[in-house]
């Protein structure tokens, strides 16, 4: 038991320590650690999405909406009302957890397709509402003016500080995804995925469980949606749209299904790419696209299934030698 | 409401609609041979009006042939679709065909950003811009042409899957894939045609819709988001189910906006959607889940 | 009808009067199958009979269109899958059911899941009752993966054993749940003659070791006859005979009904 403790907190250690030298690596180039700090931001939605998609076998096509509104409400609660940080933040994640629920209860009776379909048309609803409901959101122009973190005295203003702040929660929430999956609850996520009748005939609450999973997703989006709102001081309503959980869906299978792992290196993958495409101008939606197909096609396991067939590799090459 | 009032909103309704079933059946073609959500059917029915838009700047054939010729491209665009990303990974799974339909939709939207812009385009209405007065309600002649088109191609594709070879074929296909097999039908040749089909269904969705709305690179995503709901909405995997949910789809939208608020008529849409599924979590005409125990 | 099941204390799952109808087909028809603590009781008949479909029944698959099913003492008639399953009624499946993608210890390990408990939070921060929780978990399954004989890599993914293995394994991981009845669903099915021997073992031995009653569907009259204490046929969704082995081989009607079925 403790060995196999062992063998989980090696990799996140691992991880943090790569965390921790990234910004030397860069030497310190404040555009590129912009570029990661957002990628950590979606990272921690993705391994939400990841939970429920890839271990829970559950789509939802409304974790941008998620995300959004807990950014929204920590904006208006923080920007608008004036309260504390403290006090905008919990309420951002409450409410998106409560809302998950809410939604989560008749949804997640729904299979396949058809849930597919009610959390794209749950999150359409709540785009529109970002865009229509001017005076609580600043309408499609956006909302400006969202204070900035800080704790005690310290304040997280510089993009170094900001970067440590959300790689440190990718982290926590990296080690608390892999405590949840190698435990009771997510083998009953994964026997809900692989087969819903034999899981109810061995006692688990499927409904509960599904539930359970989409609002702890959601309470991930969530924590992703405070971080966003208080670095970028700005939110609207196009960074929450239909596009962006598609995007969400497509890390997640390219990182690799049921790979926590592989979320992050799809999440990193699929952020930073843009920017290097930058230089050709006209042509980098259509590289992405391309590229997209092609990792698709022959990655079929994604990122995460491509590293393991090429540490297979390896060791039977250095096996033979 | 006068009946005026009633006929404008429902003739405007089941014009849009009438693409959005269009879409929709696209969809469930794919959907019946592959199990797939094809991401780039709204591609299919953007290529069907800016082709035509192209068409008729670049070689003047006539409105006609230039409609013609958008449609068979796009038709030839699902065939090389699924020569080139589906055909060479059969053995993966769905959720990944699905991401590398999305690709796709990226792509083919990126190269028509590169080719013409970002600009708007318009395509003249078949015949005249005239509105015909009808019962206190005057609807463009587009409409006509709309609604009649569409209900010739899902009069055709009825004749095609219930009457040819071929298409009984694909319909087997869907059933049973093994066992068609099994009976020397070419899967692999029914998920081509099956690209092809709902690729001409979407792009002839689009080219009739144009005239009236005006096309762009990306107006797909809106038009293939439309179509994929309507689909659901009215039971995934029978055809005839995702065109009359398309229609419905535009009808609830158009009242809507006319009815509560143009600014929400989405949000209706989707809310009723919501609730339709609740109520019949397989859609309005879809089989219930009948799995074995 | 609490009458009934009032009688009889020791009756641990009494189905009553269960009518199933599949759109316009009668599936069961005034079905009564009871079954004793502490016996094997097997549940046979012909092709299309409606074994599983009553099986289904008992587990909450199906909801009965009609009657009642007692279930360790509580109606149960209306009652999710999952709670029977809680209550301590734990079923197989015909078409194996085994979790593909989780390792051959893992499936046992869910197996436990109505048994041992600790909460989501003991789960994400790994508290001490996690630890306990889950050593205590694997010690069960790894019992019973022993139990059933199932011995090699139980780190292999479960959708690599052969189908026989599989077999066990689903029987590991019912167990695991510490069933106080356990339903098992034509066990037999695509198994060898020596493989069926060994699950006759096995069945007799969960009855007398851990003291489980067993319900069991199934085609094979050779098991059956070893096996149970008591039989039920069905046949066309009627029930037509109950009794010892053998009242039933000598029972003229379920003799019919079998060589009706072999003249097709």
């Amino acid at each position: 038991m403790k060995s196999s403790t062992l063998r989980q907190l090696a990799p996140v250690s691992a991880f943090y320590v790569l965390v921790l030298a990234t910004p030397t690596l860069l030497s310190y180039d404040y555009y590129y650690l912009s570029i990661l700090t957002m990628a950590g931001i979606i990272a921690i939605i993705v391994m939400g999405l990841n939970l429920l998609l890839g271990f829970a076998g559950q789509i939802s096509l409304g974790h941008a909406a998620l995300f959004g509104i807990s950014a929204y409400t920590t904006a208006v609660m923080t920007a608008t009302y004036g309260f504390p940080l403290a006090v905008g933040m919990l309420s951002g994640v409450g409410l998106t957890a409560v809302v998950a629920l809410v939604v989560g209860m008749p949804v997640l009776k729904l299979k396949g397709y058809y849930l597919a379909m009610a959390t794209l048309g749950f999150g359409l609803i709540v785009y529109i509402f970002f865009n229509e409901a001017i005076a609580l959101t600043g309408g499609p122009s956006g909302f400006v003016g969202i204070p900035q973190l800080h704790f005690g005295g310290f304040t997280f203003d510089s993009e170094l500080s900001y970067f440590f702040l959300v790689w440190t929660t990718v982290t926590v929430v990296l080690l608390i995804s892999l405590n949840l999956i190698h435990s009771r609850i997510g083998r009953a996520l994964m026997a809900l995925h692989a087969s819903d009748k034999a899981a109810q005939s061995m006692g688990i609450n499927v409904a509960r469980y599904k539930l359970f999973i989409f609002v702890l997703s959601a309470i991930f989006a969530g924590i992703a949606g405070v971080l966003y709102a208080h670095y970028l001081s700005f939110v609207a309503p196009s960074s929450f749209g239909f596009h962006f959980s598609v995007q969400l869906i497509t890390m997640v299978v390219l990182g690799g299904m049921a790979s926590l792992w592989g979320g992050i290196a799809g999440t990193v993958f699929l952020t930073a790419m843009p920017e290097f495409l930058r230089a050709y101008e006209n042509m980098e939606v259509i590289i992405y696209g391309l590229i997209l197909i092609l990792c698709m096609m022959y990655l079929p396991q994604g990122m995460a299934g491509g590293v393991s067939k090429l540490v297979a590799l390896v060791r039977r090459r250095l096996g033979r030698a | 409401m006068d009946l005026g009032t009633f006929l404008q909103f429902l003739a405007a309704g089941l014009t849009v609609g009438s693409t959005y079933g269009l879409a929709a059946l696209g969809f469930t073609i794919i959907f019946n041979t592959t199990g797939i959500i094809n991401f780039a059917q709204g591609e299919f029915v953007m290529l069907g009006g800016l082709l035509a838009v192209v068409f008729m700047h670049w070689l003047d054939p006539g409105l006609p042939a230039a409609v013609f010729l958008a449609v068979l491209t796009t038709t030839l665009v699902g065939l090389v679709m699924e020569r080139l990303t589906i055909r060479p990974v059969q053995h993966t799974s769905v959720i990944n065909l699905i991401i590398v339909t999305i690709g796709v939709s990226i792509t083919i939207r990126g190269l028509m950003m590169l080719l013409w812009g970002k600009d708007t385009y318009v395509l003249p209405a078949f015949s005249g811009t005239t509105p015909i007065p009808i019962l206190g309600a005057t609807i463009a002649p587009q409409s006509f042409w709309i609604l009649g088109i569409t209900l010739l191609v899902l009069a055709g594709m009825r004749y095609f899957f219930s009457r040819t070879i071929f298409g009984r074929a694909m319909l087997a296909c869907s059933f049973e894939p093994k066992a068609a097999r099994l009976m020397g039908i070419s899967v692999e040749r029914m998920v081509m045609a099956s690209f092809m089909l709902s690729a001409f269904v979407g792009a002839v969705g689009g080219a009739i819709l144009t005239p009236l709305t005006m096309t762009s690179y990306d107006v797909g995503v809106l038009l293939g988001l439309k179509g994929f709901a309507a689909c659901i909405l009215g039971g995934l995997g029978n055809p005839f189910g995702a065109a009359a949910g398309g229609l419905l789809l535009g009808v609830l939208e158009a009242f809507g906006a006319g009815l509560i608020s143009s600014a929400y008529k989405d949000a209706i849409a989707f809310v009723v959607i919501l609730a339709i599924l609740l109520w019949r979590p397989s859609g309005l005409f879809g089989a219930p889940d009948t799995e074995r125990v | 009808m609490p009458e009934r099941s009032g009688v009889d204390k020791d009756v641990i799952l009494s189905c009553q009067a269960v009518h199933v109808r599949f759109g316009g087909v009668m599936a069961l028809t005034d079905v009564d199958f009871d079954v004793r603590e502490g016996t094997i009781t097997a549940l046979i008949g012909p092709n299309g009979a409606g074994k599983t479909t009553l099986l289904n029944v008992v587990s909450g698959m199906v909801t009965s269109t009609e009657g009642a099913v007692h279930l360790l003492g509580q109606d149960m008639t209306r009652s999710p899958a999952w709670k029977r399953a809680q209550a301590g009624a734990v079923r197989t499946f015909q078409n194996l059911e085994v979790f593909t993608t989780m390792n051959v210890l893992e499936n046992v390990m869910t197996g436990v899941h109505r048994v041992v408990r600790y909460g989501a939070l003991s789960a994400l921060f790994k508290t001490p009752a996690f630890f306990q929780g889950e050593r205590r978990c694997r010690e069960l399954a790894e019992e019973k993966l022993a139990f059933v004989g199932l011995k090699g890599d139980w780190n292999l993914p479960a959708g690599e054993l052969p189908y026989g293995r599989q077999r066990l394994l689903e029987l590991a991981r019912a167990l695991a749940a510490q069933p106080r009845i356990l339903l098992l669903d034509e066990p037999a099915a695509g198994l060898n003659t020596a493989e069926t021997r060994t699950l006759a073992g096995l069945i007799r031995r969960v009855r007398d070791e851990l003291g489980i009653t067993v319900a069991i569907v199934e085609h094979d009259m050779d098991l059956i006859m070893g096996v149970s204490d008591a039989i039920t046929v069905l046949h066309f969704g009627k029930v037509i005979a109950s009794g010892t082995p053998a009242e039933i081989q000598k029972n003229p009607e379920v003799v019919a009904a079998y060589l009706g079925e072999e003249a097709e």
